[in-house]
């Protein structure tokens, strides 16, 4: 198994073996549950489907309560599919933990939804330089400039990077090295910045670039 | 406790002496140069305290050679052997960044009296 599904905690700091100061990014990872496994035959494809997160069980509507009912397992917040190459090792309400996935040394990607920015103009949502403070500019100094030529094409070409809404979008950050597992209390701790507010869902996986 | 300060509790210092901004100190710091190890001491006021938990930190002033010097110390750096207080100082704010406009006579602290 290579996924794992947390919860952001927050940020610190820790200390290395060489005393340098770490930030790290605290993730309360697992833990998770099998609730469906996917074969090719059933499916035409091979993946399980995992829950994570508690949720009281009158919180849950009567197809989902069924849903986990038929894996037994508690109901849960989030559920995630991830594809797998063998279905077979995998049975209904299986418990996941952190120290199946990671281990202190190994890199991980992260997947989750970044803090939403709102109504964005084009200086923050796509790192345009803006006008000059001075020389006679009036009222435009965050204003992207020209957005075209003239009759010819007589219009603006469509992907023109305009101000609109910024973030609340489905980010992955790759490659973050793994600080620190607690099995004990669920804790992961990765070094850098992971998508997201403290208290979102995050998809932590094996890193994509480490395999191999 | 939450699980951030669990995390953090692993890497505080517990030998660190009680002291506030205003106090004279003198940290001994470990430098390594050229594979040996050796004891550095940094003297000067604490101008600024900051930060809680593992990122808490101290600012310390001193003036050498005419020069001012400000060194920030990360509060649970393992790089620091020792730190010794050296003289208590009665002073009325958190921060003491006006020491930097001053210079002789002015930039002295009084001497808190029990």
């Amino acid at each position: 198994m290579n996924t794992i599904i947390g919860r952001k905690l927050g940020m610190t700091q820790v200390f290395d073996d060489e005393a340098r100061a770490v930030p790290v990014t605290v993730i309360k990872a697992g833990p998770c549950f099998v609730v469906q496994v996917k074969t090719l035959k059933a499916d035409g494809y091979n993946a399980i489907q995992l829950a994570f997160g508690e949720v009281k069980a009158s919180k849950v509507n009567k197809p989902a309560a069924g849903h986990f009912a038929k894996a037994g397992v508690a109901p849960a917040e989030t559920l995630v599919e991830v594809r797998v190459d063998d279905p077979a090792e995998y049975q209904l309400g299986q418990e996941l933990k952190i120290g199946d996935v990671f281990q202190a040394g190994s890199r991980a990607d992260v997947s989750g939804v970044s803090k939403g920015k709102g109504f964005a103009g084009v200086i923050k949502r796509h790192n345009f330089s803006g006008q000059g403070a001075s020389h006679g500019n009036h009222k435009k100094h965050r204003a992207p400039g020209s957005i075209g030529a003239c009759a010819t094409p007589a219009r603006v070409f469509k992907g023109m990077r305009m101000a609109g809404r910024m973030g609340g979008e489905q980010v992955t950050t790759l490659n973050l090295h793994v600080v620190g597992v607690d099995t004990e209390r669920d804790l992961l701790l990765l070094e850098g910045s992971v998508p997201g507010p403290k208290g979102s869902v995050v998809l932590v996986r094996e890193a994509v670039k480490a395999r191999a | 406790m939450n699980d951030l300060q669990i995390v953090e509790s692993a890497h505080l210092r517990d030998d660190i002496p009680d002291f506030r901004t205003g106090d004279t100190v003198r940290v001994d710091v470990r430098v390594v140069e050229a594979g040996r190890e050796r004891i550095q001491a940094f003297e000067g006021v604490v101008i600024a305290r900051n930060g809680s938990g593992s990122r808490a930190s101290f600012t310390v002033r001193k003036v050498s050679f005419g020069v001012g010097v400000e060194r920030v110390f990360p509060l649970h750096a393992p790089i620091i052997a020792k730190i010794e207080v050296l003289r208590r100082g009665d002073v009325r704010r958190s921060k003491l960044y006006y020491l930097r406009d001053r210079v002789g006579k002015s930039a002295r602290i009084k001497e808190l009296r029990d």
